[in-house]
């Protein structure tokens, strides 16, 4: 029960925080809530110490995989604001 | 280190991604936000490698390289213009990752349920998969289909309502089998079939949906990989999974809802499919002109317009970034502005392929982003505008959204240029949005319109300034 009331705090967190961000960033919003997303990476390392050969290999893939998703989801943000510190600039 | 510790970098990782969100409400706080969620990735990956993992320590570095890697890599190369896909493509990571878990979560004979505890823990393995292989299919196809290597078109096969129904049906009916078999130490099988079932779902659902409707797919299937994110965390028990899980699956449920507003349709009907290309009778029904009717001009004319206006609107789409005129359009800002004209940009909440595209857009070219407003901000300002500029929008300028009561857009929302003294609309030539919609716009006294590539045109007008 206590991980409920966890997920239903957190989505309310979620909900009052997300509405406040500006139309303008909602793409970095959506790349950054992407890189966050591959929080499922600890889910993967759990496994990994796996003795079973198969479980063992999924994890590393799954590993793989959700690393891609960090450094991309993280640098193109970066990319983004790298241009649009501008204000006042022409 | 010990289990407290780490729920104490947990926790500090929480807070880290919740600032991260905050500090996306104003431009000058989203830079810090962005290293805020760096930093909190670092130390929950931190925490778990050197407190949960105590094996296989070569494998799991080797992966984080490689992935590393090629996440890097392929950052630094895209193209503003590719962010659409790239966001779809990974998402489809995340769910497919979330799969692997819950497969891996199922396999894993370590932790023991009984009873009760049992079933709970099968249901939420069973929704993780269930719900990440969904994302990956549906990201994929959403990715093919924004990068334009497969059709934007719906696909509407007959009885698709039905055909979804069934895959529906035969989810919940798996998910009894699966209980049931894994009581019994079994429900591999059911386990792979249902990820089969999810699969399909993910790609008939997205393949129904037409490309202008996008933004909505995009955000939805956001939203998805945090659910899927969040499933995971529930069966193995991990609050941090959990709360980052929920947080993003109801930022994507804000950017969806967001989006269909602002399209004024329910989120069900877009989800249904459907709509957003030529579907059906919007085509040839609204076809109420020809090029004969519209008032062609040309680049020096409009430049003389532009020189003597006091206050300019550019209004964005799709187009803008088809054409990859964003650079064009900032000097064609930048000079306007040099001779002591009010330009403005005027964005609508689905301009473009995603949510903010057109911000982004515009970011990359420099233009300050004091002077992008939101459709709800300029809105009212249109009657006092002497000149508009529509570079590749269509529907989103469209008044038939407003004048015509059985348009498949009518009520959405739209910006107005019609309003003020003259609205210049840049076009490849007379084709049709990708509603399907004739545009009224382009017929009115005050339009005027400029064919050609929105950056050869634009070029060309810079010339004449």
């Amino acid at each position: 029960m206590g991980h409920f009331t966890v997920f239903v705090l957190a989505c309310f967190v979620g909900y009052m925080v997300v509405w406040n961000v500006t139309p303008s960033l909602h793409t970095p919003l959506m790349s950054v809530t992407n890189a966050v997303s591959s929080i499922v990476i600890i889910g993967a390392l759990l496994q990994i110490s796996s003795p079973d050969d198969l479980n063992r290999y999924l994890a590393a893939f799954a590993i793989l995989i959700t690393s891609i998703n960090i450094f991309g989801g993280f640098a193109v943000p970066s990319a983004c604001w790298l241009c649009s510190v501008n204000k006042g600039e022409q | 280190m010990s289990e407290g510790m780490i729920t104490m970098a947990y926790v500090l990782a929480t807070i880290l991604f919740i600032l991260t969100l905050g500090g996306l409400s104003h431009q000058e706080t989203s830079r810090r936000g962005n290293y805020f969620g760096m930093t909190g990735m670092a130390i929950a990956l931190l925490a778990t490698i050197i407190g949960i993992v105590t094996d296989n320590y070569a494998l799991m570095f080797g992966c984080i390289l490689v992935g590393g890697a090629i996440g890097f890599t392929l950052a630094k190369k895209i193209e503003m213009t590719q962010m659409p896909e790239l966001v779809a493509i990974l998402h489809s990571l995340v769910g497919l990752a979330a799969v692997l878990v819950g497969f891996g979560t199922f396999l894993d004979h370590d932790t023991v349920f009984t009873g009760i505890e049992l079933t709970i823990h099968n249901v939420e393995i069973y929704l993780g998969v269930l719900i990440g292989a969904l994302t990956f299919s549906g990201s994929v196809v959403a990715y093919l289909k924004l990068s334009a290597k497969i059709s934007g078109a719906p696909l509407m096969l007959p009885g698709r309502h039905f055909l979804n129904l069934i895959l529906l049906l035969a989810a919940i009916g798996y998910l009894l089998a699966f209980l049931g078999a894994a009581e019994a130490g079994n429900g591999m099988q059911q386990l792979m079939i249902v990820t089969v079932i999810a699969l399909l779902f993910g790609i008939h659902m997205v393949m129904a949906i037409g490309g202008a409707d996008m933004p909505v797919v995009v955000s939805m299937l956001n939203s998805y990989s945090g659910w899927a994110a969040a499933a995971t965390g529930f069966m193995l028990g991990n609050d941090l999974l959990i709360v980052v899980g929920a947080l993003v699956g109801s930022s994507g449920a804000i950017l969806s809802y967001i989006m269909c507003r602002a399209m004024n349709r329910k989120f069900l009907s877009v989800i249904a499919g459907g709509f957003g290309s030529t579907g059906g009778s919007g085509g040839s029904a609204q076809a109420s002109g020809s090029e004969a009717d519209v008032q062609p001009i040309d680049a020096e004319s409009v430049a003389n317009l532009l020189l003597a206006a006091d206050k300019v609107m550019i209004l964005p789409g799709y187009g803008m970034a088809v054409a990859q005129a964003q650079h064009s359009v900032f000097e064609l800002s930048r000079k306007l502005r040099d001779q002591g004209v009010d330009v403005g940009f005027g964005i609508h909440p689905v301009a473009g392929r995603m949510p903010g595209h057109m911000n982004v857009l515009l970011a990359e070219a420099r233009v300050p982003y004091d002077i992008v407003f939101e459709m709800d901000e300029i809105n009212k300002d249109f009657p006092k505008v002497d000149v508009s500029i529509v570079i590749g929008a269509n529907d989103i300028v469209n008044p038939a959204a407003q004048e015509v009561p059985d348009s498949p857009i009518a009520g959405m929302p739209v910006l107005e240029p019609w309003l003020g003294k003259t609205t210049i609309v840049l076009k490849r030539s007379m084709a049709s949005g990708y509603a399907g919609v004739d545009n009224p716009l382009f017929y009115k006294e005050n339009t005027r319109m400029l064919f050609g590539d929105a950056k050869g045109s634009i070029d060309e007008i810079l010339k004449y300034l």
